[in-house]
């Protein structure tokens, strides 16, 4: 197997001496094995060049003008940077030290105005971590906290997208979503049924359409009606956590009579339903590896769903073991969904382009073709198996540093 | 959040001669490996009476297991990790009567053994999971199913995980799909003492003794660290802290040898035929006693280094040893005295961070501790990851490697086969491909530290008890049947 390449370490040192800062920023990445979605496709002896932080071209015959720093890939597979979805990154530490979680609250004003951009947290050790998987964006989305059991919420707030990128702001754009969490859990949090759980959300959002502005329904505040408008609007997505099949067929429902944009979450059983989620065109967010039948909401599950949803023609984006230490992990999932029918370019496809086109960022990432954001890593082997690592990992053409905490733990004690 | 609260063990009783020839068959195959449990009693000391006159004489809950029939069978061609530290490439695996008979390059295949096609293919030791909660904590995971945990008491020795084993867990055929042939089902994590652990082999059953063991020690699980003192310190008692957990462990095993000496007293004088009345039985105080005596096997969570250090003085202070530790995040902060108490490590190499006692787990945990010599096993005390062990040992792998560590292949492979063996302390009867060991064997379609590699023929004493080929050989568990299913 091919070994860190040793002429990345010389890149830092060959940017700080260069003179002319617009060539300070300009690089080109050849002899790649590229591997991306979008029009590129893949490309045995590939050439990457990167200005000012952006692809400027990619391809088999790509000229480098004279006098540009190159990095010979050697034959190594380059990918785009990865798209995590379902994660906390940068609002949370220890999982439960609650002074070191941000993505839930239980004030009871706070429901589909909560905001993950105000909580982030770039000096998280989690993130580089997850960079080190190859992770170069995330989804950072909300979650609930049930310690008020009185509390009947539907919404868990608002979701951005982050970069991992070192020392960054990390916030690339919020808004990116608007969180539901339906089925047992859900249904748990308003009344106990289902039967309940339609009515109300019905009715909230009837009531939160036509709400004038100092008036609002049920709980919510007038900043959770107020965050309500896009989604009604259908400009935010409604991203619903939901498992059963016969649930996802409500909620598909749901967003016909309302006119709404919605990603699916979970959806363990949508494989059951794989046609009808995919002549609503709505996305599906899932982990191959949620395949056991953990409550009476996903007896269903099963290791199949990501295949048997590609093959419908579902839009999948595939994610990590955990929104936050295991988000690393989203590639190994992939693998095991290729393991199991998948098919390989749209394994690679479910980390990178598809989150990016789900979450309406298509046009920055997710691909390596030109004009997107210079979000590349270089890997040692199939970005897909466990036994490979990354090499190198650039962000807006910046490259990232191979470390993190535990890494430099492991070097203490390493002998 | 997956659940945390695990860890224990408990093997059966084990007739004392069966352990003593099992004792020399282990250390011969061990090599650089901890002995079996009956050496953790001092060789010069003599051997007890057979049985304590204050237990039963015949074994209670004893396993009624029988190995499925077996057609003789050879595999041919595949590449084939040993789980001895060797690799044969081109090489033949062969079984006859649910054991091992050969294993090489040039192994004769006889006349009317079924001959499977391994070209392209591998072949190791049945995957056995050191740390498992299947049946204790099974899915669909409701109140009325959660069994694992005896949480209302931290001094909990008296009760064992087989008696709320669920033989219905729908989980046990993903297992076998991940090519898991046996497990340690252990009592949660929320207790000092967390009661007797199980190992079972891992077939289809309607009662948990059709799946015991035969012939495994029981395991007495134990837990340090933040689960007991969260879970006791909270109600307002005791432990409220570690130093508190400590006082209580000590308290326990003084409790325990006072027992032990008021049962030796009794059957000396029961031998030299005198009278006098057994002492009434003690559950909790028995399983600590087999401890002491060497009988049954300590699994310990626990998982900073320090507390790792902390609980090897207690072992020294009462005569007992720890077999491994679970879970052992920061086990790489300790290899040497690790490697001077011959304890092993059962842990991960993706989880952590989930609570402050997980912050410094790293992945290169098991390559480290590999390398200086510990016995590591990679164990999954969940669910999912119980599928996919190989996976999780390829992240070590390549963790390891990211450090300057490059454990071979045929040496990582003991990491989900030899080495949990070892922990339940039945590494003479499986984990790895020796001849006369049971025929628990995995035919992967590939390497099996790819992502891509599938079980396809999984053998457990030699009965193909799963072929990706055949969909009659696809288990559904009671609870399955009639439910919206779909494939693992």
């Amino acid at each position: 197997m091919q070994r860190r390449l040793p002429v990345f370490t010389g890149i830092a040192l060959a940017l700080a001496a260069t003179a002319s800062p617009v060539a300070a920023q300009t690089f080109a990445i050849t002899n790649a094995h590229l591997l991306t979605p979008g029009p590129v496709g893949e490309v045995q002896n590939g050439t990457i060049l990167v200005r000012d932080g952006r692809i400027a071209a990619a391809g088999a015959n790509v000229a480098v003008p004279s006098g540009v720093r190159t990095i010979d890939a050697k034959g190594a597979t380059v990918t785009p940077g990865l798209i995590a979805v379902n994660t906390a990154l940068g609002l949370l530490e220890v999982s439960s030290v609650d002074g070191s979680v941000d993505n839930k609250t239980h004030n009871s004003g706070i429901s589909a105005s909560f905001d993950v951009q105000y909580g982030l947290n770039p000096a998280s050790t989690l993130i580089p971590i997850a960079r080190l998987g190859g992770v170069t964006h995330a989804v950072v989305m909300p979650d609930y906290d049930d310690s008020d059991k009185e509390r009947e919420l539907p919404f868990a707030g608002k979701a951005a997208l982050i970069s991992l990128g070192e020392g960054a702001a990390i916030l690339h754009r919020p808004g990116v979503g608007m969180m539901l969490e339906l089925g047992e859990d859900g249904a748990a949090r308003i009344g106990g049924s289902r039967a309940a759980e339609f009515v109300q959300l019905r009715q909230i959002f009837d009531l939160a359409r036509q709400a004038p502005r100092d008036e609002y329904p049920f709980e919510l505040s007038q900043a959770d009606v107020a965050a309500l408008k896009p989604v009604l609007a259908g400009t935010m997505p409604l991203i619903v956590v939901v498992h059963r099949a016969a649930d996802i067929q409500q909620v598909l429902k749901l967003a016909r009579d309302y006119k709404l944009k919605i990603i699916l979450s979970g959806a363990e059983e949508a494989w059951r339903v794989a046609d009808e989620i995919a002549a609503a065109k709505v996305p599906v967010l899932i982990n191959p590896t949620s395949n056991i039948p953990a409550n009476f909401d996903m007896l269903g599950a099963s290791l199949q769903n990501a295949s048997i949803l590609k093959a419908a023609g579902v839009e999948i984006a595939i994610g990590g073991n955990d929104a936050g230490h295991r988000v690393r992990e989203m590639r190994y999932n992939a693998g095991l969904a290729v393991s199991r029918g998948l098919h390989y370019a749209a394994g690679i496809e479910a980390l990178t382009l598809a989150p990016a086109r789900i979450f309406g960022v298509a046009d920055q990432m997710g691909s390596i073709a030109p004009g997107k954001a210079a979000d590349i890593v270089i890997w040692d082997g199939d970005p897909l198996e466990p036994l490979t690592q990354p090499t190198a990992i650039f962000i807006a053409g910046k490259e990232q540093p191979l470390t993190s905490r535990a890494t430099e733990l492991g070097k203490r004690y390493a002998r | 959040m997956t659940r945390h609260f695990s860890d224990t063990i408990s093997p059966a009783r084990t007739p004392r001669a069966v352990r003593a020839a099992l004792l020399g068959t282990t250390l011969t195959l061990l090599a650089g490996c901890a002995a079996d449990a009956s050496s953790a009693r001092p060789a010069n000391t003599p051997p007890p009476p057979a049985e304590p006159a204050a237990a039963p004489a015949p074994a209670p809950f004893a396993s009624t297991y029988q190995p499925r029939p077996a057609a003789d069978t050879a595999i041919v061609g595949a590449s084939i990790l040993t789980g001895t530290g060797t690799r044969i490439d081109n090489g033949t695996v062969l079984m006859a009567a649910g054991k091992i008979i050969a294993v090489g390059a040039d192994v004769a295949v006889p006349l009317g053994a079924r001959v499977i096609d391994g070209r392209g293919k591998w072949v190791t030791p049945g995957i056995i999971d050191a740390h498992s909660h299947l049946g204790v904590f099974p899915a669909p995971g409701v109140q009325g199913h959660a069994d694992g945990n005896e949480n209302i008491d931290p001094y909990t020795a008296h009760v064992w995980a087989e008696h709320s084993i669920w033989p219905q867990d729908p989980v046990f055929t993903k297992a076998r799909a991940g090519g898991v042939t046996s497990l340690l089902i252990l009592p949660g994590s929320a207790n000092l003492f967390g009661g007797r652990g199980v190992s079972v082999k891992n077939v289809p059953a309607v009662t948990v003794q059709q799946m015991k063991f035969p012939g495994a020690p029981y395991t007495l699980k134990m837990a340090c660290g933040e689960n007991p003192k969260g879970r006791y310190g909270s109600r307002g008692r005791a432990p409220a802290t570690r130093m508190g957990e400590v006082a209580g462990f000590r308290r326990a095993w003084i409790d325990a040898a006072e027992y032990g000496r008021k049962v030796d007293a009794y059957e000396k004088k029961h031998a030299r035929g005198e009278g006098g009345e057994a002492p009434k039985r003690d559950l909790g105080l028995e399983t600590l006693a087999g401890v002491l005596k060497g009988d049954i096997l300590v699994q310990n969570h626990c998982y900073r280094a320090d507390e790792m250090a902390v609980m090897l003085d207690v072992g020294h202070e009462f005569g007992y040893k720890t077999r491994a530790f679970h879970h052992a995040v920061e086990a790489y902060k300790i290899a040497d005295l690790l490697v001077a108490d011959d304890v092993c490590v059962a842990t991960w190499a993706t989880r952590w961070g989930f609570k402050m006692e997980a912050y410094d787990a790293i992945e290169e945990n098991a390559a480290i501790l590999s390398k200086a010599g510990v016995c590591v096993a990679i164990h999954s005390d969940e669910q999912r990851l119980i599928q996919r062990l190989n996976v999780e040992s390829a992240v070590a792998i390549a963790a390891g490697r990211r450090a300057g560590i490059d454990i071979p292949q045929e040496e990582a492979i003991k990491w989900i086969t030899l080495n949990p063996a070892k922990i339940m302390g039945i590494a003479d009867k499986t984990g790895s491909l020796e001849p006369g060991k049971m025929a628990d064997v995995v035919l992967w379609s590939k390497n099996p530290f790819s992502v891509y590699a599938i079980a396809e023929k999984v053998f457990i004493d030699g009965a193909l008890v799963l072929d990706t080929s055949d969909p009659a050989t696809r288990y559904r568990s009671d609870f399955e049947i009639g439910q919206p299913v779909g494939e693992e």
